[in-house]
C-alpha cells in the first residue's frame, strides 16, 4: 500500500466523521413490516422455525380475513441469527434498514440482548417467544422489550417450591448444561435452595452439552446421596442424564425446566422419560386458540408445531392486536396498547406490565405420565 | 462433447443417486412409525449431481490446462500479481478504491455498513494469524482465544473501572500480546499439526474457563451493555454510529496493514519466512528460534486482541459462545482462502468469506451449505488461495551486477511438516 | 478412598475412552497416510448413525426380528460410510494432492460444513431417538448398574477393531502399501504401489470404522442429531494426538487416557472444567513428549 494512499483514506475518514451524519426516516407508507428474527439454521434451528412458522400463520390469518391492518398488508421480514449476539446485531441492523415496524424474536436471550441496543435506539417493540433470562425485563435496560414466556427466576422458584414442599426432598443436586438459559436457571434454584432453612445442595456441577457420555457425573450424584435433582437446560442433555441414572438404577426424582417440556423429550428417552418432572407454560392445549393454532400448523405443514410455537403464536397475535388498537407503528402507540390492552392468546387472555413480562403468564409443574406430560394441580 | 463423457456422467449421476437414498428420499418419524419416501428428491439428486459432473469436468480440465502452461513458463506470473504490480494500473486502482471505501457508508443502509465493519474487523483478524500461519509457518487453530482476551479485556474493563474504549484499545492489544507469549511458550517445541492440536486446545481452555468462571467473566450469560466508542462525546444515531464504527475499522485496518506490511520486510518477518521454510537451515543461520517463534505469537495475537475490544464495542454484548472453536476455522480459512502470506488476498478472503454468508441470506437456510461447498470447490481449483503469495528473492545476475531484487511467486508457500 | 466409586469412574473412562478410541481410529490412519487432519471424519460418523437409523426404523417396519435388524442395519451403515468416505476424498482431497499443505485443510473444514448441513436439511434438526439395537444380555444383569451390555460391548469392539487394524497394517499386503505410502509417497509409486488406491482404501476403512462407531455410540447413547460428529470429531482428534498421531495402539490408548482424565476429573473435582483438564493433559504430555505418547520422536536428518 503506498502512503499516499493512506493518508488520503484517513483523512477522508475524518472529514466524513466531522460533516457527514445524517439521521434515518422510516416510512410510514406502505405496508406493516413485522421482523421474525431467530436460529433458523445451525443447531439451534430448531428452536426458532416453530417462531417464523407461527408467525407465518398468524399473518396469513390476518391478512386473509381483514385484508391486513387498516386497509394496509402486513409482511413478515424473516431473519436469521444462528443464535450468535454479534449475527444477532447484523440481523437487528438488516432488519431496522429494512424498516421492520416491530420484530418478533430473538430465540435466544444472548442474542436478544446484543439485539436489543439496537432496537431500542430505534424505538422498536420487540417481543420474544422464549427469552427467559430474567435481566431482559428486570434490569430496566431495555424498555422496549416484551415477552411471552416467564422468566427464568419464576421457574426456578417453582421448582424448589414443589421439589421442597410438595415433595418433600431434603438434599438435592443441581446441575446445568453450562450455556445461558440453564445455568442461569440453575444459579436461580442453588439460591433458592439455600435460603431455605432444611434443605441444602449437595451437588452443582455442568456437563458438557454435546458430551458422549454422562456416566462421571451420574456417579457423583449417587455418591452425593441426592434424593432429587434438579437440572436446568435443554432436552438432549436431560435424556441422556436421566437415561443413564436409570440405567444405573438410580430412581431419585428428576426436576427439570421449559427447554426440557418438549415432546421430543418423551421420544427421545423413551420410558426412562416415565416420571420426570419439567415446569412449562401453563397448559393451554384447552384453549380454543391454541387448538385451531395446531391445527393450522399440522395442515400446513404436516406436522405437529415445535418449541414455543404458542408463545410466537401468542407474540404475533399480541403484537398485531397492539397495532390494530394504537391505529399506527408508532412506538408510543404500541407500548400504551400492549400495557393497556387484554388480547386473547393461545396462551390464555394476556396483557403486559411495564417491565414487559405478560400478566397471565405462568409455570405450572408437569409429570411425564403414559409417555406424555401431565399438568399437576398444586 | 464425447460421448465417453456422456457415460461417465451417468455413472457419478447413478453413483450420486444411490449414495445420498438414504438421507435425501427416506424420511423416518421413528416416533410415529411412518416413513416417508421422497422419490422427487432422487431425480434432483440424478438431474443435479449429472449437469454439475460437466461443470466440474470442465473446470478440472481447464485447471489441468493452466498448470501446464504454467510449468512451460516458470517465470509466468499470476495475471492479479502482474496487474498489482504494474504502477499503471495499481495508481488508480487503488484511488477508486479509496473513493469507494470513502462513500461506501453513504451509498448503502445502515445494514450494509454494518456487515462491511465485521468483514472488516475479519480483515484484521486474518492480517494478524497471517503473520503466525502464513508468514512463520506456524498453524495456530486456536487464534479465537487471543480475540476473546481482547474483548473480555474490553468488558470487563469497563464494567468494573468504567474506562473508556480508547484507553481499552491498547491495553487489549497489549493483553492479546501477553497471552500469545503464554501460548508460544510451551508450544516451542512443538511442529506442525502437534501445534495445531495443543493451540485448539489452548483456544478451547479460555473459551470454557470464561464459560465456567462466573465469578470473574459472569459465564455464559455473558456482558451487555458495553459502550460503544464514544466520540469527543457526541451522541450519534444508529445510522451515524454504524459510519463512526466504519471509518473506524477503515483506520484499524489501514493501520494493521501498514505495519504488518513493514514487518513482513523487517529483520524479524524475514526470520519469520525463513522459520518457515525451513527451521533447521534458519538456526544455522543464527536466528533465534525461540525468539523469532515468541515474537511471531506475540505479534500475531496483539491485533486479535485490539479488534477483540473492537468487536465488544461494536457488538455491546459478549458471551463465550462467540468464541468457539468453528470461529478459528473461519479466521483460518480467510488466511488459506485468500492466499497464504499475501496481504491483499488475506483482505480479499475476508471479504468473501465473511460478506458471502450474509448475501447468501436470499437461500436462508441453504446457506451454510453452500458455503461448505463453496470453500471445497475454491480450494480445489485454487489451492494457493484467491492471492498467491509472493516471495522476496535475491538473485545473482553474473559478474559485477548487485544483487537485484525480484520477485516471484510461491508455488508451496507451506508450514514446516516433520519432515525435512 | 471409596474404592467402588474410583472402580464406576474407571468403567466410566473407560468406556468414553473406548468411544473417542474408535472415531480417533479413522483420523490416525489418514493422517498417517497423507498427512492431512480428515475433519469430516466426525461427519461420516454422523452419517454412518443417520443411515443406521434410517436402515432400522425401516426393517423394523417391515417386520425383521432385532437381531437380524442390527445386522443388517449395521452393514448398511458401514457401506454407505465408506462410500460417503470415499466420495469426499475424490472430490476434496484427491485434487489437492499436489497443493500446499493447508489447502486440504480448509477443504476438509468447508466439507465437515456441507456434510452437517446437508443432514440438516435433508432429514431434521431436531434429536432422533435411536433404537438400541444392542440386547441387553441377560447375564449382564447383576452388573447392570456399574456397566451395560453396551457398554461392554463397544470396549471390546474398540480392542478388537484395534488389534484386527494393526494386523492388517503389519502383515498384509495392503498394509505394507499403506505403510510405504505412509513413509514416501513418491517412493512407493516408484515401486509399483497404486497411491490413490491405497489412499481410497484407507478412506474406505476409516470410514467404515466410523460407522461402527456411530452404530455402537449412537445405540449406546440412544440419539442423534446432525451435530454429534463434530464434537465427537474434535476429541477424537485430541485423543489421536495425544496417542501419537499415525499410531493405530496410539490412537486407542490415546482415547484412554482421554476418557480416564475427563472421568476422573468430573469425579473428583467438577465436570464444569473436564474439558479444561483434557486440553490441559495434552498441552503437558506434548510438552514432555512432543510426539505424543507412542509417537516416534524423529531426529532431524538435514
Amino acid at each position: 500500500m503506498n502512503r499516499f494512499g493512506n493518508v488520503l483514506i484517513t483523512a477522508a475518514a475524518v472529514l466524513v466523521l466531522v460533516f457527514g451524519v445524517s439521521g434515518m426516516a422510516a416510512a410510514q407508507e406502505g405496508p406493516i413490516k413485522v421482523g421474525v428474527a431467530g436460529a433458523h439454521s445451525g443447531d439451534l434451528a430448531s428452536y426458532g422455525i416453530p417462531t417464523v412458522r407461527a408467525a407465518t400463520l398468524v399473518v396469513e390469518e390476518r391478512n386473509e380475513q381483514f385484508g391486513g391492518i387498516d386497509g394496509k398488508k402486513i409482511e413478515l421480514l424473516v431473519e436469521d441469527d444462528v443464535c450468535k449476539p454479534e449475527i444477532a446485531t447484523n440481523t437487528a441492523t438488516k432488519l431496522v434498514s429494512d424498516g421492520a415496524h416491530v420484530v418478533i424474536g430473538h430465540i435466544c436471550s444472548g442474542a436478544t440482548k446484543a439485539a436489543l441496543g439496537i432496537y431500542n435506539d430505534q424505538k422498536l417493540v420487540t417481543m420474544s417467544p422464549s427469552a427467559t433470562n430474567p435481566a431482559l425485563t428486570q434490569s430496566g435496560d431495555y424498555p422496549n422489550f416484551y415477552r411471552t414466556i416467564a422468566s427464568d427466576d419464576a421457574q426456578a422458584r417453582l421448582q424448589v417450591d414443589y421439589a421442597l414442599k410438595e415433595m418433600g426432598l431434603k438434599k438435592l443436586a443441581v446441575i446445568h448444561d453450562k450455556g445461558d438459559y440453564g445455568k442461569g436457571l440453575a444459579e436461580f434454584a442453588k439460591k433458592f435452595i439455600e435460603d431455605e432453612e432444611n434443605a441444602e445442595v449437595v451437588l452443582y456441577e455442568g456437563v458438557t452439552p454435546g458430551a458422549v457420555d454422562y456416566s462421571a457425573v451420574v456417579q457423583k450424584v449417587k455418591r452425593s446421596d441426592a434424593d432429587g435433582v434438579i437440572f436446568g437446560g435443554y432436552h438432549p442433555e436431560a435424556s441422556k442424564i436421566v437415561m443413564q441414572m436409570r440405567k444405573k438404577k438410580m430412581d431419585i426424582p428428576f426436576i427439570s425446566d421449559d427447554g426440557v417440556k418438549d415432546d421430543t423429550f418423551i421420544k427421545v428417552a423413551g420410558e426412562y422419560a416415565e416420571g420426570v418432572y419439567a415446569t412449562g407454560p401453563r397448559d393451554t392445549s384447552k384453549n380454543p386458540i391454541a387448538k385451531k393454532a395446531v391445527e393450522q400448523h399440522k395442515a400446513k405443514y404436516g406436522e405437529d408445531p415445535g418449541a414455543f410455537f404458542l408463545n410466537a403464536y401468542a407474540a404475533a397475535m399480541a403484537l398485531l392486536n397492539a397495532i390494530d388498537v394504537a391505529g399506527s407503528t408508532d412506538y408510543d402507540g404500541i407500548t400504551k396498547a400492549l400495557q393497556s390492552e387484554f388480547v386473547a392468546t393461545p396462551l390464555g387472555i394476556i396483557r403486559f406490565d411495564e417491565r414487559g413480562d405478560a400478566i397471565g403468564i405462568g409455570f405450572s409443574m408437569y409429570q411425564v405420565q403414559n409417555g406424555k406430560y401431565v399438568e399437576l394441580e398444586e | 462433447m464425447k460421448i465417453q463423457d456422456i457415460k461417465e456422467s451417468f455413472f457419478i449421476a447413478a453413483w450420486f443417486i444411490l449414495l445420498t437414498f438414504p438421507i435425501m428420499v427416506i424420511q423416518v418419524n421413528p416416533i410415529e412409525n411412518i416413513i416417508e419416501w421422497r422419490w422427487w428428491n432422487l431425480i434432483l439428486v440424478g438431474a443435479g449431481s449429472f449437469m454439475l459432473s460437466f461443470v466440474w469436468r470442465y473446470l478440472m480440465n481447464r485447471k489441468a490446462g493452466q498448470k501446464r502452461k504454467e510449468s512451460e513458463d516458470a517465470e509466468d506470473i499470476p495475471l492479479t500479481q502482474r496487474l498489482l504490480r504494474n504502477p499503471r494500473f495499481f495508481v488508480p486502482a487503488l484511488i477508486v478504491l479509496g473513493v469507494f471505501v470513502f462513500a461506501f457508508p453513504f451509498l448503502f443502509s445502515a445494514y450494509q455498513i454494518n456487515i462491511m465493519t465485521t468483514a472488516l474487523i475479519y480483515v484484521v483478524l486474518g492480517l494478524g494469524l497471517n503473520i503466525v500461519v502464513g508468514l512463520a509457518g506456524l498453524l495456530d487453530l486456536g487464534y479465537v482465544a487471543f480475540y476473546a482476551v481482547g474483548a473480555y479485556s474490553y468488558a470487563l474493563l469497563n464494567h468494573h473501572f468504567g474506562l473508556g474504549f480508547w484507553t481499552v484499545l491498547p491495553v487489549g492489544a497489549f493483553m492479546g500480546a501477553m497471552f500469545g507469549v503464554l501460548l508460544g511458550f510451551p508450544v516451542l517445541r512443538l511442529r506442525g499439526d502437534y501445534l495445531a492440536i495443543v493451540t485448539l486446545g489452548f483456544g478451547e481452555i479460555i473459551r470454557l474457563i470464561l464459560e465456567n468462571w462466573n465469578a470473574f467473566s459472569f459465564g455464559p450469560s455473558g456482558i451487555a451493555n458495553i459502550p460503544r466508542p464514544g466520540f469527543f462525546g457526541v451522541d450519534f444515531s444508529l445510522e451515524a454510529s454504524s459510519r463512526y464504527l466504519y471509518f473506524l475499522m477503515i483506520a484499524m485496518a489501514l493501520f494493521t496493514i501498514f505495519v504488518v506490511n513493514r514487518l513482513q520486510n523487517s529483520r524479524i518477518g524475514r526470520a519469520w519466512i525463513a522459520l518457515r521454510e525451513d527451521e533447521i537451515a534458519c538456526q544455522a543461520m543464527g536466528i533465534d528460534k525461540t525468539k523469532t517463534k515468541l515474537t511471531a505469537f506475540a505479534l500475531g495475537a496483539t491485533w486479535a486482541g485490539m479488534v477483540g475490544v473492537m468487536f465488544a464495542a461494536k457488538t455491546t454484548f459478549i458471551n463465550p459462545a462467540s468464541f468457539t472453536f468453528l470461529e478459528s476455522a473461519i479466521i483460518l480459512s480467510i488466511v488459506v482462502l485468500g492466499g497464504m502470506g499475501s496481504i491483499v488476498g488475506v483482505i480479499i478472503g475476508a471479504l468473501v468469506l465473511i460478506l458471502l454468508p450474509e448475501y447468501l441470506r436470499a437461500f436462508s437456510e441453504y446457506r451454510m451449505l453452500l458455503f461448505g461447498a463453496i470453500m471445497v470447490i475454491m480450494m480445489v481449483f485454487r489451492p494457493q488461495g484467491i492471492i498467491s503469495g509472493v516471495r522476496r528473492t535475491y538473485q545473482f545476475k553474473g559478474k559485477g551486477d548487485k544483487a537485484v531484487k525480484t520477485r516471484e511467486t510461491v508455488k508451496q508457500p507451506a508450514p514446516t511438516t516433520d519432515h525435512s | 478412598m471409596d474404592w467402588e466409586y474410583f472402580f464406576e469412574l474407571l468403567l466410566g473412562g473407560l468406556t468414553r475412552g473406548s468411544i473417542y478410541a474408535l472415531i480417533a481410529l479413522g483420523y490416525t490412519m489418514v493422517y498417517g497416510i497423507i498427512e492431512l487432519i480428515n475433519f469430516a471424519h466426525g461427519e461420516i460418523y454422523m452419517i454412518g448413525a443417520f443411515t443406521a437409523l434410517i436402515a432400522a426404523n425401516v426393517l423394523t417396519m417391515l417386520g425383521m426380528n432385532e437381531l437380524a435388524v442390527l445386522v443388517l442395519a449395521s452393514v448398511v451403515a458401514i457401506l454407505y460410510s465408506a462410500a460417503y468416505g470415499f466420495t469426499v476424498e475424490k472430490i476434496a482431497y484427491k485434487p489437492l494432492r499436489q497443493a500446499p499443505r493447508l489447502s486440504p485443510l480448509i477443504s476438509a473444514i468447508g466439507m465437515s460444513i456441507f456434510l452437517q448441513n446437508y443432514v440438516l436439511l435433508a432429514q431434521t434438526s431436531d434429536f432422533l431417538p435411536f433404537p438400541s439395537l444392542i440386547p441387553e444380555l441377560e447375564f449382564m444383569e447383576p452388573i447392570a448398574h456399574i456397566i451395560s451390555s453396551a457398554e461392554v460391548i463397544i470396549i471390546l469392539t474398540t480392542a478388537v477393531v484395534m488389534i484386527l487394524l494393526t494386523l492388517l497394517i503389519k502383515y498384509t499386503r495392503i498394509g505394507k502399501a499403506m505403510r510405504a505410502t505412509a513413509q514416501d509417497r513418491s517412493m512407493a509409486m516408484l515401486v509399483g504401489v497404486n497411491v490413490n488406491r491405497v489412499i481410497s482404501t484407507t478412506f474406505v476403512i476409516g470410514s467404515a470404522l466410523a460407522a461402527v462407531g456411530g452404530v455402537l455410540i449412537a445405540s449406546h447413547i440412544g440419539m442423534i442429531n446432525f451435530y454429534i460428529g463434530f464434537i465427537a470429531g474434535i476429541k477424537a482428534f485430541t485423543a489421536a494426538v495425544l496417542g501419537g498421531i499415525g499410531s493405530i495402539p496410539g490412537a486407542v490408548l490415546g482415547g484412554m487416557v482421554l476418557g480416564w482424565t475427563e472421568s476422573f476429573a468430573t469425579g473428583y473435582v467438577s465436570s464444569d472444567y473436564e474439558d479444561v483438564f483434557a486440553f490441559a493433559l495434552l498441552v503437558i504430555i506434548l510438552i514432555f513428549r512432543p510426539a505424543g505418547i507412542l509417537g516416534r520422536s524423529t531426529t532431524q536428518k538435514v
